[in-house]
């Protein structure tokens, strides 16, 4: 648990980090470190240098933006937690965030860290796919944005090019009748998801006329379920809708985890649980 | 003995420093010149090293030194307790070197210690170091390791066993018991293998004064003075009166800082070799690799009853596995821990243990809060719950049925068992009825009922255990192999102004012995707790110790201390008879005044000790000064018993367990302190608990750990559990002076079959009749056993 030497340097904005990275191929960013730091310590990750983030102004803001939100993407998991605006127009995000860690990650820890990183077990990244957001990068080339659905391509892997760091992530403005809820099963060692649910819905008039769920933990990486929203689009939010779109759970042509704790059978089968639970809270049943 | 102190919960004198971070920890020592040691650890189970290469590491920036096992290879680490097979051959014994040179035989098995400036350096170098191994098969489960064929630990241990051994009534009479019984209740199990985790993680610092030719070993450590013994005498061979062992400051234990581990003796070598101190401070990964771990017992266990549900037998065939290395209990822990615990509190009239210890491609095991003992409770306790599934009856009435009858040990003699043990004194009923009432039995089955109908299941599980501990009778326990003695030692040294310096040989890791062996001397002589200090933890200043481990501390280093309160007391009598002008006989000491009885004249406590320093008008023939150092020996183990009851609820879905209720009540005799104590049960029930739905170390085939890392092995928290509701009954131990018995481990001894049987209860009322799910009691577990 000892890392090896490394140097460090604290940029003051997002374009010296971004000239500090060019300039150095195999240095990281740092923001709230609560996954680079324990990599470094097991020697698992050596880089030469850190380029910490963690301070620069421009990065930790959230404001209301065209009626959704933009959340900065060294925001800690607390300023997302307790932003009011967040936690009325998007209950997913306030039910995902308080699960994350315990007080003191959640006071350090980063939302664009946890992205960037993409655990095939963290939260954020099923809310996010659920809540259509998108990705806002910058990078040698200039500004960009990734939508969620295209951003996590694999384990530990992002859509994020040599030299680009994420600066934001911009929630879409919700529709009058959206919902939307998370779920999670934990790891009882690391409190990881096992299987984290995100669902969002739109139900008008008892229709579903939308509908978005996201899985992670599942899979290698966090992953949209179209056979679950099929089922239920155009179907009445009742248990009946519910318990069959969920039975579509973690089905099809996809890699399921195993571990210690969880099997793919039993993963497979909690993916179904979780999805039917956030469905059921997500139409308020 | 006045009672200001004892009985109370005063808070924690310790607790200062602990919680504003000033403790004193070994890690936190510098020393002057102080190098670094990082070990080079195999990756392997079982392999055999080719060539090591430390050529490269040896040019590295920083390296002072690097050793390798060619260097240390006339050193071997011993085992502190005999035990003989069955036939009277003694136990095997491979050697235990400090570092080896041949063959790994365990994952985290070390084969370089190289010593930098810094830690860093020492870590970077010991990564260039070239160890060619040739990777051997493995065997990690010791029911496996027995079989012929499997690969060999130590290639002179046939069939990788280290002993055979058996303990009980003669098997014949056991086997004839069963086969008249009306029922016979059958279990197979394994009690998986736990990881210690202490907060603190071992932390060594080896120190050699070339001018004084002196040694000193900075250790975490639960006995200095035994760590002192074993190193001297049996692994350097260097004088004892040269080297000074310091347990500082010590961050929990659990039993895994009893043994004497080779990381000391290397520390210590190199000292001297390098002429510089040595500082190793392990990782929490190498904490999952190297502290000795607890349990893995893989067990088949019959209980027969007959028609009316009363015992008729025990028979039992447990493989245990000791780990790749003998530690320094390891072979106690199985066998004398163990074995002479399966009486329980119930009149089974014959037991027979057939036991197995068997060496595998692990780390070492050895005692883990409770040793022994919670194996023998989960046991017990398992089997009895089941047995009333399986008859259909009450499991408290079962055991209300079974149990031994209430017995003082004064009026009443103490309870022969079957198994060696003589109990001290009990009430069993007592305790178990208690439990019921706080539960309110009757009102939680009407509530599992309805419960069964939801998707949420409800389960109460019971345990009714007892333990063996304040350990131990020297002459008992060396009757049964054990290398060493187990008395303890007790020093008073009241200063002439009356202040007290306590010195003990037990050691504080987290029990509060500052505060409560305070309260016990404050009360004795009648002085203020600010007046007395509790000094611990080195072996220069402490006579002698052997240390805290087996609840043991009160119930004998306090005992100790307590024989020299009585000289001190018995010498203030002399001083005040003769300034008082009257016989010995006529002096009364009480609330700290010595009186002539029947008189309103007196002396206080601090007079008698300034006299006693500046002895001008003093007895003839009596020597000046106030200080008495004791030696205690207890008469018996202390037997601290206790109802444990778990209400768990399942969620059918997903088999998530939840623990809604837990309930224990404890007889641990004496109550110096009830905070101490409740705060000793409550972590008791943690671990225990823990082991029963979270905890385990996990080994794949190849020998691999899998989960040593706080990611992958579950440690309790505290939201884990409800709020715990305890209560005690106090039935003084009847052969110490001052009634206790230990409390140290008696939450983690019972609570763990009261979890498991929760929630095999719960399952049985939804219709799910299982006998065993395997611990940890993980949710997929539990939804299998459903699905």
């Amino acid at each position: 648990m000892i890392p090896q030497k490394v140097d460090y340097k604290r940029a003051g904005s997002v374009a010296e980090a971004l000239s500090l990275l060019s300039a150095n191929p195999d240095a990281k960013i740092l923001a709230g470190g609560h996954s680079l730091i324990p990599a470094m310590k097991l020697r698992l990750n050596s880089p030469s240098l850190l380029i910490d983030i963690a301070r620069i102004s421009e990065l930790r803001f959230i404001h209301e933006q065209d009626g959704g939100v933009k959340i900065g993407a060294a925001s800690t998991h607390h300023d997302i937690v307790s932003n009011a605006t967040i936690r009325e127009l998007y209950p997913a995000m306030a039910e995902a965030g308080e699960l994350i860690g315990d007080t003191q990650v959640r006071n350090v820890g980063t939302i664009g860290g946890s992205i960037a990183h993409a655990d095939p077990s963290a939260d954020w990244p099923a809310v996010l796919l659920a809540l259509g957001a998108t990705i806002n990068v910058e990078g040698p080339a200039g500004a960009h944005d990734i939508p969620a659905s295209e951003f996590f391509t694999g384990f530990f892997s992002t859509a994020l090019e040599e030299g680009e760091i994420v600066t934001a992530i911009t929630l879409p403005a919700p529709s009058a009748a959206h919902q939307s809820a998370y779920k999670k099963f934990m790891q009882p060692a690391s409190r990881f998801a096992i299987v984290g649910c995100a669902v969002a819905i739109v139900a008008d008039g008892g229709t579903i006329t939308d509908a978005k769920v996201a899985f992670t933990g599942v899979s290698d990486a966090a992953f949209l379920d179209e056979a679950v929203a099929a089922a239920l689009i155009g179907q009445p939010a009742i248990p009946e809708t519910i318990e069959a779109a969920a039975n579509a759970a973690a089905e099809g042509d996809i890699h399921i985890n195993e571990d210690h704790f969880a099997s793919q059978a039993y993963r497979k089968h909690l993916a179904k649980v979780y999805a039917k639970r956030a469905l059921v809270e997500a139409c308020g049943l | 003995m006045s009672n200001k102190f004892i009985g109370k919960s005063i808070k924690r004198i310790e607790d200062k420093r602990f919680t504003t971070g000033k403790g004193r920890y070994t890690d936190d020592i510098v020393l002057p010149g102080m190098t670094h040691a990082y070990m080079l650890r195999s990756p392997y189970a079982h392999a055999r090293i080719n060539r090591i290469d430390t050529s490269e590491a040896e040019t590295m920036e920083g390296v002072v030194a690097i050793i390798t096992g060619e260097e240390v290879s006339h050193y071997s680490v011993p085992c502190g307790w005999q035990v003989n097979f069955k036939n009277g051959d003694t136990m095997k014994e491979p050697p235990h070197p400090l570092l080896v040179k041949d063959k790994v035989r365990h994952v985290g098995d070390a084969v370089a210690m190289v010593i930098a400036e810094t830690r860093e350096q020492a870590q970077d170098a010991a990564e260039a170091i070239i160890v060619d191994y040739e990777v051997l098969p493995a065997v990690v489960n010791a029911a496996e390791a027995v079989k012929d064929g499997a690969p060999l630990v130590h290639d002179d241990v046939p069939n990788n066993i280290c002993f055979d051994w058996e303990i009980g009534n003669p098997k014949a009479e056991v086997d004839e018991a069963m086969d008249g019984a009306h029922h016979i209740t059958s279990l197979e199990f394994v009690n998986q293998r736990l990881s210690p985790n202490a907060m603190e993680p071992r932390s060594y610092i080896g120190h050699y004064d070339s001018v004084y030719d002196k040694y000193t070993l900075y250790t975490s450590t639960q006995n200095p003075h035994l760590i002192r013994l074993l190193m001297c005498a049996f692994v350097l061979g260097l004088p004892e009166h040269k080297v000074r062992v310091v347990g500082p400051d010590v961050g929990g234990g659990f039993g895994s800082k009893i043994y004497h581990y080779t990381e000391e003796a290397l520390v210590t070598v190199a000292a001297k070799k390098i002429n510089r101190p040595v500082k190793w401070t392990e990782t929490r990964s190498e904490a999952f690799q190297t502290d000795a771990h607890g349990r893995d017992h893989v067990t088949h266990a019959e209980m027969g009853f007959d028609a009316a549900g009363k015992i008729v037998g025990l028979r039992i065939k447990t493989f245990a596995n000791l780990g790749a290395y003998l530690s320094t209990f390891s072979t106690a822990v199985p066998t004398y821990l163990h074995g002479t615990l399966l009486q329980g509190l119930y009149t089974t009239p014959k037991i027979h243990l057939d036991m197995t210890c068997a060496f595998t491609h692990t780390t070492a095991v050895d005692a883990y809060r409770g040793a022994g003992r919670p194996e023998a409770t989960y046991l017990l306790e398992r089997l009895m719950d089941l047995a009333a599934h399986e008859m259909d009856m009450d499991p408290a009435e079962l055991r209300l049925k079974n149990f031994i009858p209430p017995f003082d040990g004064v009026e009443q003699p103490g309870y022969q068992t079957n198994v060696a043990l003589q109990y001290d004194s009990g009430n069993y009923h007592g305790v178990l009825e208690r439990g019921l009432q706080m539960l309110g039995y009757e009102d939680f089955r009407k509530a599992q009922q309805e419960a069964a109908q939801t998707g949420k299941l409800l389960g109460v599980g019971f345990s009714t255990y007892i333990e063996a501990c304040g350990i131990a009778p020297s002459a008992v326990v060396g009757s049964l192999g054990a290398r060493a003695g187990l008395y303890e030692v007790g020093q008073v040294r009241v200063q002439p102004t009356g202040k007290v310096s306590v010195f003990t040989g037990a050691h504080s890791h987290g029990q509060g012995h500052e505060t409560t062996f305070a309260q016990v001397v404050a009360d004795r002589l009648g002085i203020p707790m600010e007046d007395v200090d509790i000094i611990h933890g080195d072996s220069d200043t402490v006579a002698f110790g052997m240390g805290t481990y087996g609840s043991r501390s009160l119930a004998v280093g306090g005992s100790a201390i307590m024989k020299s309160l009585d000289k001190i007391i018995e010498k203030g009598a002399k001083i005040a008879a003769h300034k008082l002008e009257c016989s010995e006989e006529d002096i009364v000491f009480a609330d700290g005044k010595f009186t002539v009885t029947g008189t309103d004249r007196s002396l206080g406590f601090g007079d008698i000790a300034l006299t006693a320093y500046v002895p001008h008008v003093y007895p003839q023939n009596l020597e000046p000064g106030l200080d008495f150092s004791s030696f205690y020996d207890p008469k018996n183990f202390t037997y601290p018993y206790g109802c444990h009851i778990c209400v768990v609820e399942v969620d059918k879905e997903t088999g998530e367990t939840k623990v809604k209720r837990f309930i224990a009540v404890d007889d641990v005799g004496t109550v110096i302190n009830p905070m101490i104590v409740d705060g000793q049960i409550h972590g008791g029930l943690a671990q225990g608990i823990g082991q029963a739905l979270m905890e385990g170390v996990e080994y794949d085939e190849t020998g691999q750990l899998i989960n040593g890392s706080y990611m992958d092995y579950t440690m309790p928290r505290a939201d884990d559990f409800p709020m715990f509701e305890l209560d005690r009954q106090e039935t003084p131990c009847p052969h110490n002076p001052l009634g206790v018995k230990g409390a140290g481990e008696a939450g983690c001894i019972g609570s763990t079959p009261a979890a498991v049987n929760a929630v095999i209860d719960a399952l049985w009322s939804g219709g799910f009749k299982v006998k065993d799910i395997k611990m940890p009691l993980t949710s997929e577990r539990v939804w299998r056993a459903m699905n």
